[in-house]
């Protein structure tokens, strides 16, 4: 009979090994500073219909495949998804975007929008 | 060896099974857990998969993860979702059978496993549909919250199974 446990020894390995690699990947990617001068790039089915830079404020209506709709909106140097008119909204649950190569995605509309810009680094700072 | 003859006994058992993975996902519906990335969430349904995996066996678990996905799909997602869900639950369902037949982990190690291949699943499809790799974007993230969601969801279907294992056989 195998052990009554509900966690075993290898589980807890696996776990462990999970929690590392993921929280490593995590803490690269939060600590990464927001673009400077980046640019909010706007795909719709794989086409780059518009760019954007996150430097201005801004609301754009986004035509979606499928006749679908979606609301971006640029501030404070952010942009999200103000609204969609797929029925999930997991776009619209995202959390606002600022780094480079960061995305919000909605899958119904085949629209992509992603950051684009160089990163602030220091070592170009000091040279 | 278990027969495969459909009986009054396991119809109903399979019934039960597939309502409770309903209410299960009803449940998840129900509780606002959003934090800003998308494929995050608890994956309370993963319950009943694990359940009928290690009472059921393969094909009667599978039958109740698959038609689980449809039903959910189609009361409250969309097309859209249910496809989506249903490419993260056939990836979830292999490697999850698959590992626990070669006994590598405990309930808890398989349903870890089988959080994070539903996360995979979602991705290679996501990534596939819209030709841009930046679905991976969050991936550690999901490897983390995959992983915790996993050892919850394993850890009460360990001991679920472990309670229901004399009454529930295929």
């Amino acid at each position: 009979m195998e052990k009554k446990r509900w966690i075993g020894k290898r589980d807890l390995w696996l776990l462990v090994i999970l929690l590392a690699a993921g929280g490593i990947g995590m803490l690269i990617l939060f600590l990464r500073p927001d673009t400077v001068d980046g640019e909010v790039e706007i795909a719709v089915s794989g086409t780059i219909v518009e760019t954007l830079p996150l430097s201005e404020d801004t609301r754009l209506v986004i035509s979606g495949a499928n006749d679908g709709e979606n609301i971006l909106v640029i501030e404070d140097g952010k942009a999200y998804m103000e609204s969609a008119s797929c029925p999930d909204g997991i776009c619209v649950r995202h959390t606002p975007i600022s780094k480079d190569g960061e995305s919000i995605i909605c899958l119904p509309n085949q629209v992509v929008v992603t950051v684009r810009g160089g990163e602030k680094r220091d070592v170009d700072a000091v040279a | 060896m278990r027969s495969h003859k459909l009986t009054a006994r396991r119809l109903t058992l399979y019934g039960m099974m597939i309502a409770l993975a309903f209410v299960f996902s009803y449940l998840e519906h129900l509780i606002p857990f959003n934090i800003g990335i998308p494929g995050v969430k608890l994956g309370l349904g993963n319950i009943v998969v694990l359940l009928s995996l290690y009472t059921l066996g393969t094909s009667g678990a599978f039958l109740i993860a698959v038609l689980r996905i449809l039903l959910i799909g189609l009361t409250f997602g969309g097309m859209f979702s249910m496809f989506y869900s249903l490419a993260g639950g056939l990836l979830s369902f292999t490697i999850m059978a698959l590992l626990k037949r070669w006994k590598i982990f405990g309930v808890t190690g398989v349903s870890i496993c089988g959080g994070v291949c539903h996360n995979v699943g979602q991705l290679i499809v996501a990534m596939l549909v819209l030709e841009t790799g930046s679905v991976w974007y969050y991936f550690p993230v999901l490897l983390v919250t995959g992983a915790l969601t996993g050892t919850a969801i394993g850890a009460a279907g360990a001991l679920m199974t472990a309670r229901l294992q004399k009454y529930i056989h295929g």
